[in-house]
């Protein structure tokens, strides 16, 4: 565990990057600087992050930090490792960088999922964070594989005969682990303390390790800046994200959510969902509400909590 | 020193690879080319390098896994060619525009639809303008030599970009050949270790890879056509001090008896040996015939090859690729454009030949010289693009 007073107050990210009031990535990166193990080289896909921290002649990044293209965080990431790894071997250093992706979830989700298969099978030591801010918010709101069911987004739009996306959510920490990794976790920067101790068991573990973080968007999302914290916290005591790790074969629920709140209390603070209170969507917020029921006690069975 | 060792192709490849002490190889097999990661994956599995070899899941990966490491400041080596060299296309941008001074070893091979493992130039051609240094061999010494060099050329500072070495996918990489290999520290020596001074390094925070709107773009492609105007003066340093090296003389391009040549063949790649042989057997019948081989295609070598054409009086240029709806073949675009240029007006024709494996025969060569010839007596051309070869 954490105490505040002991992190760094070196920032590692700066201020003057051009990410929107209230976005949860700068908050998510900031958090993930402060528990660094030591030389670090960071990786981001294309995406609201990557746009909006590097815009030429300016960077918000103190860390070594590259960006490539949209789909290839764990490929790239997968070569600089493998660099370092013969640079030890032929002894033109004897440094051991931690390296950590830090990408979007289309770029993870969808774009992604190959690289990051082939990177985790191989079993490059690196860290995975995927930024899952439930849609393509770089390019303007549009579905990903992430996008909850329900969720209006520019290209799943709430129309008259269908509200929003049709289908769920991909099981991206799921994928991760039937690739046999070691370490897999969710999270969010409500829980800013689970977040760190997650990030840095990440680094230590030798080998690939995942952590998908939900940081939420006030833009895509539509709520007021002010909130973002407040509804990253709601979607964890709505059990509408589960927060859990997977650790050498064991789950375990890091979040105990034991009197829930109920699920609209999440849904209706955001615009992307506003439809689903419509009388004539009423079997489809039944339905969102069933399936978070259903994936909180797949989550609890897994974590051995029934 | 060197010694004399048969290799195909592909084994040349690995093996001045293997030389060159890559410290990262990122690839994927694709045929014609899939030896050259298969005798890769021997040497690492039996100890003779220290490379770090990634067998990644796609070329778009190993591209991508190239560039991380390049950017860690490895000297880094792949090789693949057409589906695979299509399907990282959007890497080769980025590692060009990157700066990095990748090596990729390219076996030519026509490209699907229809699919066909056998040799021609579209790969290549399709990925023209990506901000590659381009290099065509002819024969499996050259894939040796060329390999090495390729990364003297790539990693001088005042260059860095990444060089593609092309060769004909099957008529070099699985043809034996008798190569003259250069001993291990010759190649250490003339290598050294890769140096440079912009990297990912925790020492020394960069950022790479930053979004660069209108009010830098443009200077930062300029720098890069700027590098290739470096990669072109240096390129002379590189093979003249190959040659002390090796004894092997390389050039912008290869000329033959074009000095007093009426007409002259200019072709890419493997086709360059017969089409001499050609040449021969009409010099002895007293037809002033030449032949000239562009090594260099990226950047263009325009000044040489105006120099070697000087005393010809007509041309027919082979290209092994199409650029559908253009007027004219990747090559014989660029030929002409720089002939024009420098208003240089003669007699020129495009040949068409070889997509998907189709051999060329020494009548066909024989024919197009002679169409040449007469282009060259008459000062018109019939047809200024012609199929040779290919079933009407
Ligand atoms: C090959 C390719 N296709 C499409 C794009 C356009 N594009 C850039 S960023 C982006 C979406 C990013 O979404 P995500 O990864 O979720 O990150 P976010 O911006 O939401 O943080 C897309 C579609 C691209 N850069 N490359």
């Amino acid at each position: 565990m954490y105490a505040l007073k002991d992190l760094p107050k070196e920032e590692l990210f700066c201020s003057g990057h051009r990410l929107c009031a209230g976005c949860a990535h700068p908050i998510s990166v900031r958090m993930i600087t402060k528990v660094l193990r030591g030389p670090t080289i960071m990786v981001s896909t294309t995406g609201c992050l990557e746009v909006s921290s590097s815009i030429y002649p300016h960077t918000a990044w103190k860390v070594p930090w590259a960006h490539v293209a949209f789909e290839n965080g764990a490929a790239v990431a997968s070569g600089i490792e493998a660099a370092f790894k013969a640079f030890r071997r032929r002894k033109v250093t004897d440094k051991r960088v931690d390296i950590i992706a830090i990408c979007g979830d289309g770029g993870t989700y969808d774009i992604g999922i190959q690289a990051i298969s082939g990177a985790l099978e191989r079993g490059h030591d690196f860290v995975y964070i995927c930024h899952d801010n439930e849609a393509y918010m770089n390019t303007g709101i549009q579905r990903s594989g992430a996008t909850p069911k329900g969720a209006a987004t520019t290209t799943s739009p709430a129309g008259k005969e269908i509200p929003g996306k049709p289908e769920w959510k991909k099981d991206f920490i799921g994928i991760c682990i039937a690739h046999g990794i070691e370490y897999a976790a969710t999270a969010t920067p409500a829980y800013w303390g689970d977040y760190l101790m997650k990030v840095r068991k990440a680094i230590e573990v030798d080998g690939p390790a995942v952590i998908n973080v939900l940081t939420p968007c006030p833009l895509g999302w539509r709520y007021e800046s002010k909130d973002t914290i407040k509804i990253a916290r709601l979607a964890v005591l709505t059990r509408y994200f589960p927060i859990y790790e997977y650790e050498k074969g064991k789950y375990k629920l890091n979040i105990k959510v034991p009197k829930p709140l109920p699920v609209e209390e999440f849904l209706k603070i955001q615009g992307r969902f506003r439809h689903l209170f419509k009388p004539e969507f009423k079997k489809d917020l039944e339905e969102v509400k069933l399936y978070v029921e259903e994936n909180w006690n797949r989550i609890l069975k897994l974590c051995g909590e029934t | 020193m060197s010694k004399i060792i048969g290799l195909s192709g592909n084994e040349a490849a690995a093996y001045a690879a293997k030389q060159s002490k890559v410290d990262v190889v990122a690839a994927y097999p694709i045929t014609p080319q899939t030896i050259i990661v298969e005798r890769f994956s021997e040497y690492v599995a039996n100890g003779e390098v220290e490379t770090e070899f990634i067998c990644v899941e796609s070329e778009h990966s190993a591209m991508s896994a190239c560039i991380g490491a390049s950017l860690a400041g490895a000297r880094v080596f792949t090789a693949t060619c057409s589906q695979g060299l299509a399907l990282m296309h959007e890497m080769l941008y980025i590692a060009s525009g990157l700066r990095l001074p990748i090596v990729m070893d390219v076996a030519n091979r026509a490209l699907s639809a229809p699919i066909n493992i056998h040799c021609d130039h579209s790969d290549m051609m399709g990925s023209r303008d990506c901000g590659w240094i381009q290099v065509f061999c002819e024969n499996v010494q050259e894939v040796y030599d060329w390999t090495i060099q390729a990364f003297k050329l790539s990693e001088d500072l005042d260059v860095l970009l990444p060089t593609a070495v092309n060769f004909d996918g099957f008529t070099i990489t699985h043809a034996m050949e008798d190569v003259n290999v250069l001993e291990d520290s010759d190649v250490e020596e003339f290598l050294s270790i890769r140096k440079t001074k912009y990297k990912l390094d925790p020492d020394e925070p960069m950022t790479f890879g930053a979004l660069t709107l209108p009010d830098y773009y443009f200077e930062v492609k300029r720098q890069q056509e700027e590098a290739m105007k470096k990669a072109y003066e240096k390129y002379v340093n590189v093979v003249k001090q190959y040659e002390a090296l090796s004894g092997r003389a390389y050039n912008y391009l290869h000329e033959f008896m074009l000095e007093d040549a009426e007409a002259a063949i200019i072709c890419l790649g493997s086709t360059a040996g017969l089409v001499r042989q050609v040449a021969k057997k009409l010099r002895n019948k007293g037809r002033r015939v030449g032949v000239l081989k562009p090594w260099l295609f990226r950047p263009f070598p325009s000044k040489e090859l105006l120099k070697a054409l000087e005393n010809v009086k007509s041309l027919a240029v082979l290209d092994r690729s199409l650029s559908f709806g253009a007027p004219f073949g990747p090559l014989c675009s660029d030929v002409i454009t720089t002939l024009f240029s420098e208003e240089k007006t003669i007699p020129v024709f495009n040949v068409i030949y070889g997509l998907g494996g189709r051999e060329i025969t020494p009548k066909e060569v024989e024919d197009i010289f002679n169409l040449a010839l007469k282009a060259a007596k008459t000062g018109k051309v019939e047809e200024k693009v012609k199929f040779v070869g290919v079933r009407e």
